[in-house]
């Protein structure tokens, strides 16, 4: 899309990034999978339907959702998805994180807005998926 | 080789099990990831749409060397309008199913983007059949 061109948008160019500088960014608690904070992101895509998740096609994906239950764990698992970051202060439970631990996920809790934190991602640079 | 997985309809909290553990099944396998993602995103919004719709169901899969073979048989309503089932945003899911982030009309779109090929029959009042086949590359 041609808005994602224009670089007066953001600061930066579209960047790679690592799960530890999303966590930064966004003042997020990673609550699942520390040993995998320095794996690279390409690129993030902010969603609370889970089909819309199961379309994609992309790999080192971050996903960004409102939504907390064994469905976005499953449904992370099922895409390839092994980053999440859940937001507007929603918490992991005992059972999404033993799934997510099983797949070698990184799960991230962060206290902000859908809008607040994907917006801060997007002006660092992550870039969208489409 | 056949293996085959019971779904219970409504349970939320086990929806999944079965194309987790189908995934597992593909990777011991070597199968190319790419199909595996094919397969299991498939048979997961089958398996969701059980839990969605029916009472209980059934998921047989079975794999050889040219291809995946997936069967899931439910006990439910079933769909009296295939072709408006098939259509993308068309859904009659329940407030609960949305919660889980579902129910937008994907399901059966999804499914039959990823499978080779999809063949479904319904009976109202009884059940559905969907079936999915992937080919394996030689």
């Amino acid at each position: 899309m041609e808005v994602f061109k224009n670089q007066n948008l953001r600061k930066n160019k579209w960047s790679r990034m690592k799960v530890k500088e999303i966590a930064e960014i966004i003042d997020a608690k990673v609550v699942c999978g520390e040993e995998f904070i320095n794996r690279e992101i390409c690129c993030g895509f902010a969603s609370d339907l889970m089909s819309d998740v199961l379309t994609l096609d992309s790999e080192q994906l971050a996903l960004i959702t409102g939504l907390a239950n064994m469905q976005v764990v499953r449904t992370a698992e099922m895409a390839d998805v092994n980053c999440i970051v859940f937001v507007r202060d929603k918490s992991v439970s005992p059972e999404m994180m033993e799934v997510a631990e099983d797949n070698e996920m990184v799960l991230l809790e962060c206290k902000y807005s859908m809008f607040n934190a994907i917006g801060r991602l997007f002006q660092a640079g992550l870039q969208p998926v489409y | 080789m056949e293996f085959n997985y019971e779904v219970e309809g409504g349970n939320f909290a086990k929806a999944g099990n079965a194309a987790s553990s189908v995934k597992k099944v593909l990777k011991q396998l070597n199968v190319d990831p790419k199909v595996i993602k094919r397969v299991v995103v498939a048979l997961y919004e089958g398996e969701v749409n059980v839990v969605a719709h029916a009472y209980k169901g059934n998921i047989m899969v079975d794999i050889d060397t040219e291809r995946i073979f997936i069967k899931i048989s439910d006990e439910g309503p079933g769909i009296p309008d295939i072709d408006l089932a098939m259509t993308v945003g068309y859904s009659t899911a329940s407030a609960m199913v949305r919660e889980m982030g579902f129910g937008a009309g994907m399901g059966l779109p999804n499914m039959k983007r990823n499978a080779d090929s999809l063949n479904l029959t319904s009976k109202v009042g009884k059940g559905t059949v969907v079936e999915l086949t992937t080919n394996l590359p030689k």
